[in-house]
């Protein structure tokens, strides 16, 4: 267990700098539902299985999608 | 500000917070090493007392249950202000988006997606119905089924279309859906207190530990937050979807 918590600890390391380093908003907005999935999976190994369906419904999904409806209305703001 | 001035500032600024934060993380327990007797207190009472097996659900809807409705409220504040900052205006219009060339229609999803939808949607839906309903036995409650039950709605649109998703959520279903959940929270404290208790006691009969039928007015109580959650999230998708249609003003 203690080996499997390292490793989800060292994807949600990597995954939230890939967050901050991504420059475009919308490869950014898809890192970060991925990153979301890493953060389920940490908290599903330590032993956190309520806070983890909450992640994974809300940062996995909910979140994301409400990020690409903004950015798909402002696309099309700035092309009329 | 110059560029050499800003650098300046942010190492001063950066190396305090990082003085802080190691003094910080110095002082906290050992990984793993849980100090706090609240927690081994509910352990050890919660199954006796409240026959229940999912300890945060005994301490979400009963032990703390009235910081719950606090929590509930907000979600219900935040969907409501959403609801009315993007609202429809009075003459305004919503039609399909087009596609980047104006005299031809967007291409309809494959067939394979639709299927995929199809039964993505259904075990979703299942599986959130399941995690509201067994909230005092296994992980989960309304909060996360609710959101859950939500996606569900999304698959629908993800993979079938804005038309299928507005019939699979009407609209007013869904917010009298989402006000009836949210009041009724705040009605079971108040009946409690008519029965004589204090403000969302468990008074119901406990039952046996382990069955669907138990634990008081846990279920009871999760069970209005699972609706109001699952209405909340489903309206708010609505109003965001909503903004992806062209809006076209006839004045």
């Amino acid at each position: 267990m203690i080996v499997l918590q390292a490793v989800a600890f060292g994807f949600v390391a990597v995954g939230a700098t890939v967050v901050v380093l991504t420059r475009d908003p919308l490869r950014q907005v898809l890192a970060f539902a991925v990153y979301g999935l890493f953060l389920t999976i940490l908290f599903l190994f330590l032993q956190a299985p309520d806070v983890a369906l909450s992640e994974l419904a809300i940062g996995t999904a909910a979140l994301p999608l409400i990020l690409l409806v903004t950015l798909a209305k402002l696309r099309e703001a700035q092309h009329e | 500000m110059s560029e050499r001035i800003r650098i300046v500032v942010f190492l001063a600024v950066a190396t305090g917070f990082a003085a802080l934060l190691l003094w910080g993380l110095i002082g906290l327990p050992a990984f793993g090493q849980y100090q706090g007797p609240y927690g081994d207190v509910i352990n050890a009472v919660a199954v006796p007392e409240r026959h229940l097996t999912n300890m945060a659900s005994a301490v979400n809807f009963d032990y703390r249950a009235f910081d719950t409705l606090g929590e509930e409220y907000i979600l219900f504040a935040a969907v409501t202000g959403l609801a009315l900052l993007l609202r429809q205006a009075r003459g305004e219009i919503e039609e399909a988006p087009r596609g980047a060339a104006d005299d031809r229609p967007v291409p309809p999803p494959s067939d394979a997606l639709r299927w995929l939808g199809l039964i993505a949607a259904g075990v979703t839906n299942l599986f959130g119905l399941y995690i509201v309903i067994h909230a005092h036995l296994t992980p989960g409650g309304g909060f996360q089924g609710g959101a859950i039950l939500g996606t569900a709605c999304l698959i629908v649109f993800l993979s079938l279309g804005y038309a299928s998703y507005r019939r699979v959520s009407p609209k007013v279903p869904i917010q009298f859906g989402e006000s009836v959940g949210a009041g009724a929270y705040a009605l079971i404290g108040i009946g409690t207190v008519l029965a004589g208790g204090a403000f969302l006691q468990n008074l119901l009969p406990l039952g046996q530990t382990g069955k669907l039928f138990s634990a008081g007015t846990v279920p009871v109580i999760n069970f209005a937050v699972g609706v109001e959650v699952a209405g909340g999230f489903v309206l708010m998708f609505t109003e965001f979807l909503k903004e992806t249609r062209r809006i076209i003003s006839h004045r």
